[in-house]
């Protein structure tokens, strides 16, 4: 049995159709990437599954319940990132999660989960004295805490930096180690790539490709080919890049010329996804 | 019920941190009871004015704190996306509601022993003439305002009105039912103005239990209209009360 079902799902707001039947699963133990541009239906889907908004047709089961209607058995199972959401400003890191932690039948370690998320050395600060990204491991810690099986995660690492993105990356392969599931969203590709078994790229309202990021960007078998020629940038995009790089030195060799700053690089799952996203715009691949 | 102790020990944590919602909610009745105090003395009516002032400021009190204290605060956490939160978690709405509910209860009592203490202590007031009458004045008033205060924080939609809009509806509303000391001489569409509003009728319960020791249920016309806009309130929250900042049913 899938964890996540998702058949036919459809949602408007007044006139506008934000989902337009939109189908996926999910498998236990599995991490998957919702991705698509602003707008697209990523979050209303999101809290559909949560069971924060009602939807208009189809058919959505998550661990077997029916969001829309289930209670604290489910509320028991599920943690939640919300995009956007903010906690009691004057509490400390530790008194916020007490709190959250106390409304489950069997919570995680307090300190083992702030560790977990890399606060350790702000337990006792107050939320409002952190750093947005600081906040914003907090926020996936209150998920963190109730020890769910499934996990809803919108957008969870925006305002991280760097460091803060792999340490996060880390926290979510050892729950996926642990078993968990996980639903993602995220505008930052290398994630998806990284973290996500499969992803599902959103526009407008409709699943327009489902796969495996490797599956994804070798369905494109696109590489690209840059150097500079005459002081000005040139890129060749070629199905055949044995061939074209043969030309291309063949001829620079029999000039005595050079490709200066030659590069070759394969597509990566961000040219894949700003082709498809430009295509179901209705505007040519850049 | 182990998750309602939880709660309202977390409501009361909550509460206190915040200085502004603690000065502004629990020690401004206070502070203007003090203040009246020293102002005006002697009697009033033949009675001894601070008794007077007492009775009318457990009804600002019960006003600004169960009413306005709880509405900002449901306000304040449904738009800034903590209501929407807990809804996620195990915690039954109903057990998070009865739990926000008891603690602005809770901080209204304390409001109400400090009051009383100051006072009999310090202004030579007479202790409450019927303690247990009194004592059910109180909740009748507590619950009914709490009830009020949901449906204002059902019917205001942003956190930036929620303070004004709560203090155009309780300051003039304590000043017309004697909250601040006696409002005998006001023009008669005030008069009915204050007749029709809650605030005026608690107040008279209140000084019917403590200065002449009557229950409330000598006074079952003043008991209707605080029940029944207390039911009012309570209605219009069932039907409106949201836990989302925007409409995304
Ligand atoms: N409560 C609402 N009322 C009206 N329209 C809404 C509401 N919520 C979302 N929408 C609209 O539905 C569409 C999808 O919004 P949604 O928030 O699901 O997008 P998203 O993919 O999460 O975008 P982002 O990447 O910016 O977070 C948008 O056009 C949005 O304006
Ligand atoms: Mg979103």
């Amino acid at each position: 049995m899938s964890a996540v079902a998702v058949e036919g799902l459809r949602k408007s707001y007044g006139a506008l159709e934000a989902l337009r039947g939109v189908d996926f699963t999910i498998a236990p133990g599995e991490v998957f990437g919702l991705l698509g541009p602003n707008g697209a239906g990523k979050t209303t889907t999101v809290e559909i599954l949560e069971g924060y908004r009602r939807r208009d047709g189809g058919r959505v089961e998550v661990l077997g319940f029916d969001p829309e209607r289930a209670g604290r058995a489910f509320r028991e199972r599920i943690g939640v990132v919300l995009q956007s959401s903010q906690l009691w400003p004057y509490l400390t890191v530790r008194e916020t999660l007490r709190i959250f932690a106390g409304y489950y039948a069997r919570p995680r370690d307090l300190g083992e989960v702030i560790d977990l998320v890399g606060l350790g050395d702000k337990r006792d600060a107050r939320v409002k004295t952190l750093s947005g990204g600081q906040k914003r491991r907090l926020d996936l810690a209150v998920a963190l805490v109730g020890d769910p099986d499934l996990l809803f995660l919108d957008e969870p690492t925006t305002g991280f930096d760097p460091a803060a993105r792999r340490a996060a990356w880390d926290v979510l392969r050892g729950l996926r180690s642990l078993g968990k599931t996980i639903l993602l969203t995220t505008h930052y590709l290398d994630e998806a790539h990284n973290l996500a078994d499969r992803v599902g790229v959103l526009v407008r309202g409709r699943i327009v490709r489902l796969g495996r990021p490797a599956e994804l960007v070798a369905a494109s078998a696109t590489v690209e080919i840059r150097y500079r020629a005459d002081g000005r940038d040139v890129a060749v995009r070629t199905d055949d890049p044995t061939r074209t790089l043969h030309e291309l030195t063949g001829r620079a060799l029999a000039e005595g010329t050079q490709l200066e700053e030659l590069e070759v690089r394969r597509a990566t799952l961000e040219d894949v996804y700003l082709q498809l996203v430009g295509e179901e715009d209705g505007e040519p691949a850049p | 019920m182990r998750l309602f102790l939880h709660q309202l020990r977390a409501e009361q944590l909550i509460f206190w941190r915040s200085r502004e919602a603690a000065v502004f909610v629990f020690v401004f009745p206070i502070l203007l009871f003090l203040l009246l105090s020293a102002i005006y003395s002697g009697e009033d009516d033949g009675e001894p004015v601070v008794n007077v002032l007492l009775a009318g400021l457990l009804g600002y009190g019960v006003a600004n704190t169960t009413f306005g204290g709880l509405a900002i605060l449901l306000v304040l956490r449904r738009e800034n996306g903590i209501l929407k939160r807990l809804r996620s978690t195990p915690l039954p709405p109903l057990t998070y509601l009865a739990a926000a509910v008891a603690s602005i209860v809770a901080v209204f009592a304390l409001q109400t022993g400090v009051l009383v203490a100051l006072a009999v202590l310090v202004f030579d007031a007479d202790a409450p003439a019927h303690a247990s009458a009194l004592l059910l004045v109180l909740l009748l008033g507590a619950a009914s305002f709490a009830a009020l205060g949901f449906a204002a924080a059902s019917l205001i939609r942003t956190g930036e009105g929620v303070s004004p809009a709560v203090n155009v509806v309780v300051l003039p509303m304590a000043f017309l039912s004697g909250g601040f000391g006696p409002a005998r001489d006001l023009p008669a569409i005030l008069a009915g103005v204050a007749e029709a509003l809650p605030l005026k009728h608690f107040v008279v319960l209140v000084k019917a239990a403590a200065l002449a020791g009557e229950p409330p249920w000598t006074h079952p016309a003043a008991v209707l209209v605080v029940a029944l806009w207390g039911g009012a309130g309570a209605l219009v929250a069932a039907r409106r009360f949201r836990w989302q900042p925007r409409d995304e049913g």
